[in-house]
């Protein structure tokens, strides 16, 4: 072991991989990572919930049932919106962040990174006191005489978004306000002693520019509003059904382990593709 | 550089400011008003609080009443401090394995270490109660260290790597021309200039497993009780107003660890590099 960390410490550049030292943490993968999911794999091709008979049962039920159709679709829906409602606004926050002298982008870090060391479900758990009928947001909208009667924005899927919006907002601004900062100032300049407005200088040349740190954002971001478990069951409640509450149901619940992985594969599905979606958006951006 | 304003710059400044404000209300309103709720002197849950005491504090750290919640919360410290320990050592030994390596190998590896941040956990965790039953290992604190292991690994490995490749190699060129070992080399110089990197993805990794819901809700049991867990539960059953009290302490232990990491590793230019 030893003489295998010698040896990367001084490994010049270009040379192979030092499996010796890639080892440990690759057979950590494969027994706790990669073998769980093959075991899900097959599990999910039992006919069914006893487990006793093979067949593809479980993957054309949930395949040919409009209900759980819908919820694929709800899914998806839930991360697209998440990342648009993240998007619109992330971008203003990090342009304030890149223009702010160092102080305040200490200041700004601090306010953004503050949610994402406070654990989700406190977070959650925030939205709810917020969102309630006796809420935050219902007491003020009464006050101002906005509303006769509370609103109701739990068990919504606005509200949900909404929560998911502080959640992951985070997730996109970090990478967002790398890029930023990376990102040339003199083109910026160029584009304004050339004439454009500010306006045209964001969508022609901040844009394009910091495209691949919004990739970054939205990946996460998407990925991580899709399995929002806790989120989407506490805000949603019983009556707004994603693809993780329908593997809680039918995992721990209705004990059919065989659907359950089905739900289970399908979401790794949506996210990959989601992620897939993303990256092809990237490779697109830059060639145009 | 100032140029001159026209309408359309006033508009963007406008949209730019407003949503600004916007944004950073929506990132802190959250967690003040759950702060200000911990503090009330009501058993309802409402904002702003009729009353200041602290007695929702005392209620969650009565020994007896309490206990429940104190279980979990040694349990989720134990299993996120051993979980960051593996983790970290792992992780380090394998962004040291690929660190300046262009080939195609490398990259795949980087690649599937890093792959449980955008891969769902959920679907992870469910495989994981699975497998565990499928090989017919029962439940207990170490599965769990094992699963959140897994999960919380890329966070040391990704800062650890781009600590290495901020690394000048020329340092250990001259130490070895100086005739050093190559691993006095890697102990005297490449691990005291990338321990501010791995110390703070260690922090990372520690909070990520507090945090973690996704493996926890599928291989804690009640003998095991993980606190996100326990906390859900209260959620869903009753609104009680401990919950509250527990983001606090939370909020409060967070910001203090956060504020030693920044002073030991810079950890805010980290998180955002």
């Amino acid at each position: 072991m030893a003489a295998a960390i010698a040896t990367a410490g001084a490994a010049p550049a270009g040379d192979k991989v030092d499996w010796r030292l890639a080892t440990p943490l690759g057979l950590t993968y494969l027994v706790f990572f990669a073998a769980p999911f093959l075991i899900l794999l097959g599990i999910s091709f039992y006919a069914d919930a006893e487990q006793t008979r093979l067949g593809l049962d479980s993957w054309l039920k949930f395949y040919t049932d409009r209900f759980y159709l819908k919820v694929i679709w709800d899914t998806l829906k839930l991360g697209i919106f998440a990342v648009i409602a993240t998007t619109l606004l992330a971008y203003p926050l990090a342009l304030v962040y890149r223009a702010a002298s160092p102080t305040w982008q200490r200041v700004l870090l601090f306010i953004i990174l503050m949610p994402l060391l406070t654990s989700v479900v406190i977070r959650t758990f925030a939205w709810i006191v917020i969102l309630a009928r006796e809420g935050v947001v219902n007491q003020t909208l009464m006050a101002l005489g906005l509303t006769a009667t509370p609103l109701n924005l739990l068990q919504t899927e606005l509200g949900l978004v909404i929560a998911l919006t502080q959640i992951e907002m985070p997730l996109m601004l970090l990478p967002l306000l790398t890029i930023m900062n990376q990102m040339d100032q003199n083109l910026v300049d160029a584009s304004r002693a050339l004439g454009a407005s500010k306006w045209r200088t964001f969508f022609r040349v901040i844009l394009p520019l910091t495209l691949p740190g919004w990739i970054a954002g939205a990946t996460l971001v998407f990925a991580s509003a899709t399995t929002a478990f806790i989120s989407q069951s506490v805000i949603g409640g019983a009556r707004l059904v994603y693809l993780p509450s329908l593997i809680w149901q039918q995992s721990m619940v209705v004990y059919n382990w065989p659907f359950a992985a089905v739900a289970s594969l399908t979401l790794l599905f949506t996210v990959l593709a989601g992620i897939m979606a993303l990256s092809w958006l990237g490779r697109f951006a830059r060639t145009t | 550089m100032s140029q001159r304003s026209t309408p359309a710059d006033v508009s963007f400044n406008l949209v730019v400011g407003a949503i600004s404000t916007v944004a950073i209300l929506i990132l802190v309103a959250p967690v003040i008003i759950v702060i200000a709720t911990s503090f009330t002197t009501s058993q309802a849950l409402r904002f702003p609080p009729p009353g200041l005491s602290l007695r929702w504090y005392g209620e969650l750290f009565d020994p007896v009443r309490s206990a429940p919640i104190h279980t979990a919360a040694i349990n989720s410290v134990w299993v996120a401090g051993w979980a960051t320990v593996i983790g970290s050592v792992l992780s380090v030994l394998a962004a040291l394995a690929i660190t300046r390596v262009a080939r195609p190998s490398a990259r795949a590896l980087e690649a599937s270490f890093l792959s449980p941040l955008v891969l769902p956990t959920l679907s992870y965790g469910l495989a994981a109660l699975m497998f565990f039953s499928v090989m017919g290992i029962r439940p207990s604190l170490n599965l769990l260290i094992a699963g959140h292991l897994v999960v919380i690994a890329p966070f040391v490995f990704r800062t650890t790597l781009a600590s290495l490749t901020q690394l000048d190699p020329a340092l250990l060129e001259a130490s070895a021309n100086l005739g050093a070992s190559r691993f006095y080399s890697f102990r005297r110089i490449t691990l005291p200039l990338i321990a501010p990197g791995i110390a703070a993805g260690a922090f990372l990794a520690f909070i990520a497993s507090m945090d973690n819901v996704p493996v926890s809700l599928f291989l804690s049991t009640a003998r095991t009780s993980m606190l996100p867990i326990r906390m859900w539960g209260m959620m869903e059953s009753t609104l009680d107003v401990r919950i509250a009290a527990i983001a606090g302490v939370l909020i409060l232990a967070t910001l203090v660890l956060m504020v030693v990491m920044d002073r030991l590793t810079g950890l805010t230019r980290r998180m955002s590099a």
